[in-house]
């Protein structure tokens, strides 16, 4: 058969049809689609557009082709779309079964199949493996071998948007020195530390776990815990994703903790997905019910904590510098979370926060978009850049470590690196508290 | 289409400004309305007046169909190219071109967000009043168009109540301007106001100059719950009366109270029938004076209970049904059909009643909320596009809703516009003789017929069945 006819099939089987007939067509979606915006309005660009052609492949109205496929492929998957939507429509779920149904059809382009291949048959199926990937990395910068190769221009050899990631590698983790809990530990937190996280951002994990101690909670890292699995969602590969799901599940199913806490945006949205994705898995369902219900993101915990109390006890810092925050799309966009991060960075004692234009609108990272989609992801990072220079922060938050290579990337591309820095919003509430504890 | 024709469009607009894959020629065969769908054969996204007047030239050369299109949310098929040809963007021309405080108004392009316009000239205390509940996705090409109404409609009227001025390319290539900054203008027939709501059928609208008023110091709002339809009629009524003509007054139905109830959970009681919101802008004195007369009047008029909002906020919180009317409703049944029948507001609650007799007949679920200030309804009807003997009951329902509007002396279409969708109706309005001139300046403006073809006009008008088998 060929690919159209079974492509029609295949989202037939996968794409589930009521969820289309969710979309009234009403176009509010339209302004909150940043590839809508960056192809001058481009209706098959936007996600009306996306739902459409979901429904017309699905019915036979048009055949596959590659200007539909380039249309799926250019979704960042960031979600915007949800929250403007006043129908409901569920496009993070959509876009998931549309990715499932073209993978089960269609071969990959080399890159693409490259950068899958490593991600999902290595790196994220296996946390030991993604450790000593890391274990590399590492050397790679400590051996100076980093500044040469850089130098050499190595890494040319990849897409110029890979170079920019390069130089937003973060360094070799320190040791973070531990703080003193201003309460007895009164609360149990287990914590879900994240396959980028633990490996590439060990440092904000370890400060995350001091953070949380110093407000009386006492931490706990399940062994057995594996990659989220929401990589593996977006690209098609839910099914091998499903694995990561049910391990995680187990893992954290004790009474013994009150919160299960995480510090990735990205992984957090997924995490909270689980009860969806195990509804109807008799021996799962309920367990993960009570997986997502115990969820909770870093910055909302440490509110509920009573981080925004004790940031209030601190001395006022003479001089104050300017931070801006980036959200985190699915963070905001899925888990309803963007009014506590900032809460947290007003009342820093030696911030002054200042709020960013379309600080809500993705910053192109967007898991591995930014390295499948170069071209777009470097545009929509270009116009990011542009409202970061608006507000010219010192420091630019983020609650993702996606988002926060992309800021990187974007500090570097901008020539900004002497006079502007990218956190976790982790990060800069340690560094705060830490000075003057 | 021809590949000549094609390269005469690249070199007039340029290649990246010529849609032609497969995405895109779907991407642009809907807008907003249930069930309509037709692919376009290329979609050209002109810069200029200049450039939309060559394009035109070629099309009506080889009669080939156009159709502009803004954002597509319009809810009459207008803009689904249902003979193919070339779809119309706007997103290249969508500028503020002049800002002029002393004439107070401001001049546009036609691909400019609504609301864009409305943010733009409150920063300087101005007000563009017409509010359609799509102006944060609509272009005011498509207001000017649809001659689209608003929330505001009842106080500050809408969208043909602020064109001041038209500049428009005619089927034959031609450059037209009409109207101007002027307050009065009377120099012959008026242009403006005919090609306001003319839904693409007659010129391509290239540049608008639009009136702006002061922007009222403050707004307060107040709500109202009833336990009787005719309860809440009689307020409306009972409001204009007493002279009070407040910027607001929106009504929800039952059906409607329980799907926002269901959706949202904000402690509506079931015993509620019926539902008022309303608003006043103005100076201080004169606002809080209204919004506690209009209080006064429902309570006099049986409400079960009144609130009035201390602050913005408050107002929101109120406003929330409205607000979320619809988006609950859709969220009942796949599909929902929303339609804009209207009548004299004195005749609201008979009409709401009709609604409710017609959907049990028809054994549908409508749903009625709306602007009972100006008595556009919308009766809103959730169902399933699958189900094909479903769907001819709601076609059949709604025909009778057209009649018995109608019947009050009312109208198939307050604010949506006619479309493909309610062409077969209109002639129920206007009758033969109102037809008649229609197809006459139609076809004086657009020999050919390339201008949005297949709307407005219907091969055939719907027969009036429907009235015999109601009385
Ligand atoms: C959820 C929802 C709520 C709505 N609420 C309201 C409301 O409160 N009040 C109301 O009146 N309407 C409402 N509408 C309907 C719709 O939004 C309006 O009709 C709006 O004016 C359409 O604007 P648009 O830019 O989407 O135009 P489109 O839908 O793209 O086009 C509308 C018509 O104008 C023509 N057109 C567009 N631009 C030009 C041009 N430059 N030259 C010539 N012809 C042109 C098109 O051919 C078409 O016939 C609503 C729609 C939705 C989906
Ligand atoms: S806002 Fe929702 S219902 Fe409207 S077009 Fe977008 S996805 Fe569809
Ligand atoms: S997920 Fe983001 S990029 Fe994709 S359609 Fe929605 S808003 Fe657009």
């Amino acid at each position: 058969m060929s690919v159209k006819l079974l492509m029609r099939e295949s989202f037939e089987q996968h794409v589930d049809e009521a969820l289309l007939l969710d979309c009234m067509r009403c176009g509010f979606c339209l302004s909150s689609c940043p590839t809508y915006l960056h192809t001058e309005q481009d209706e098959a660009q936007s996600p009306r557009g996306r739902i459409a052609l979901m429904k017309a492949i699905r019915e036979g109205k048009v055949e596959w082709d590659t200007s539909i496929e380039e249309s799926f492929n250019l979704c960042l998957g960031c979600r915007a779309c949800e929250p403007a939507c006043p129908a409901g429509v569920q496009y993070g779920a959509l876009i998931e079964q549309t990715k499932e149904a073209i993978q089960e059809v269609k071969p990959q382009k080399r890159l693409e199949k490259t950068v899958r291949n490593i991600t999902f048959n290595h790196l994220f199926a296996e946390k030991k493996d993604l450790n000593k990937v890391v274990k590399l990395v590492h050397f790679y910068q400590k051996s100076g071998l980093q500044k040469v190769t850089r130098k050499i221009g190595f890494l040319k050899l990849f897409p110029p948007f890979l170079n920019e990631m390069e130089k937003a590698l973060p360094e070799v983790p320190r040791k973070v020195e531990e703080l003193t809990p201003v309460k007895p530990s009164t609360i149990k937190v287990a914590f879900f530390t994240g396959c980028l996280m633990e490996s590439l951002f060990q440092e904000i994990n370890d400060k995350t776990v001091q953070l949380l101690k110093l407000l009386g909670a006492e931490v706990m890292i399940p062994k057995e815990q594996q990659c989220c699995g929401a990589l593996h969602g977006h690209s098609g590969e839910l099914e091998k994703g499903l694995n990561n799901v049910k391990i995680n599940v187990q893992a954290f199913d004790s009474d013994d903790f009150d919160y299960i806490v995480n510090n990735a945006g990205g992984c957090g949205a997924f995490l909270s997905e689980y009860e969806k994705h195990l509804h109807d898995n008799p021996d799962f369902a309920e367990k993960a019910r009570r997986f997502s219900n115990k969820l909770i993101d870093i910055s909302s915990l440490l509110i509920n904590l009573g981080i925004i109390d004790y940031l209030k006890s601190l001395p006022l810092s003479e001089s104050k510098v300017i931070a801006t925050y980036q959200d985190s799309c699915h963070l905001r966009n899925v888990n309803k979370v963007f009014e506590q991060p900032r809460r947290i960075l007003e009342n820093l004692p030696g911030i002054q926060y200042r709020e960013m234009k379309k600080a809500d609108s993705c910053c192109g990272s967007a898991g591995i978009y930014n390295l499948l989609q170069p071209k777009m992801a470097s545009n929509i990072l270009n116009t990011k850049m542009g409202y970061v220079k608006e507000v010219n922060p010192s420091i630019l938050v983020t609650s993702n470590p996606g988002c926060l290579m992309q800021m990187k990337a974007g500090i570097a591309k901008e020539g900004l690196s002497s006079k502007m820095r990218a956190v976790h919003i982790v990060e800069l509430v340690y560094e705060q508290v830490h000075r003057v504890v | 289409m021809d590949q000549h024709i094609i390269q005469e469009f690249i070199n007039i607009v340029g290649e990246k400004n010529v849609k032609m894959t497969t995405a895109q020629l779907l991407a642009y065969s809907y807008d907003a309305t249930a069930n309509y769908q037709a692919l376009p054969d290329c979609v050209l996204s002109p810069r200029n007046t200049e450039e939309v007047s060559e394009i035109v030239k070629i099309c009506n050369e080889h009669k080939i169909p156009i159709v502009p299109r803004g954002s597509g949310s319009n809810l009459a098929a207008g803009t689904v190219p249902n003979s193919g040809g070339v779809v119309l963007l706007f997103n290249h021309m969508n500028k503020i071109v002049d800002f002029d405080k002393e004439n107070l108004t401001i001049t546009v392009q036609p691909g400019v967000i609504t609301a864009d316009i409305c943010s733009f000239v409150e920063k300087e205390n101005l007000f563009y009043p017409p509010d359609p509940s799509s102006m944060k996705i609509s272009t005011i090409g498509g207001n000017i168009c649809e001659n689209s109404g608003g929330l505001r409609g009842l106080k500050y009227g809408v969208t043909k109540d602020y064109v001041k001025g038209l500049t428009a390319v005619l089927p034959n290539g031609e450059i037209l301007k009409t109207g101007g900054k002027l307050a009065k203008d009377v120099a012959g027939y008026d242009l403006t106001a005919l090609l306001v709501g003319s839904e693409g059928t007659l010129a391509v609208i290239t540049e608008i100059i639009l009136k702006l008023v002061p922007l009222p110091k403050t707004k307060m709002t107040g709500i109202a719950y009833f336990n009787s339809l005719e309860a809440s009629a009689k307020t409306v009524s009972s409001i204009i009366a007493n002279k009070i003509i407040p910027v607001t007054l929106e009504f929800l139905d039952k059906k409607t109270i329980e799907a926002v109830e269901q959706f949202m959970k904000i402690g509506l009681s079931t015993e509620v029938e019926a539902m008022l919101i309303f608003e006043q802008d103005g100076d201080l004195a004169a606002v809080e004076h209204d919004v506690n007369e209009m209080t006064r009047i429902a309570n006099e008029n049986g409400a079960i209970f009144t609130k009035i909002a201390n602050d913005e906020a408050e107002a929101d919180k109120l406003k929330t049904a409205r607000r979320v009317a619809l988006s609950a409703l859709s969220r009942l049944r796949p599909t929902t059909i929303l339609e804009d029948a209207t009548v004299p507001r004195s005749e609201i609650a008979k009409m709401v009643n009709k609604i409710d007799e017609i959907a049990k007949k028809y054994n549908l679920s409508i749903a009625t909320f709306g602007h009972a200030g100006d008595g556009n309804l919308h009766p809103t009807c959730v169902t399933d596009v699958r189900d094909q003997d479903e769907l001819n009951r709601v076609e059949l329902a709604f025909s009778e809703i057209f009649e018995e509007a109608l019947l009050l002396g009312g109208t198939i279409t307050g604010e949506h516009g006619v479309g493909e969708m309610k062409a077969p109706y209109l002639e129920w309005k206007i009758g033969e003789a109102g037809l008649n001139i229609m197809k006459g300046i139609k076809k004086a403006f657009d020999p050919n017929n390339i201008m949005n073809p297949g709307k407005v006009f219907a091969k055939e008008t719907k027969k009036r069945v429907v009235l015999q088998s109601v009385r």
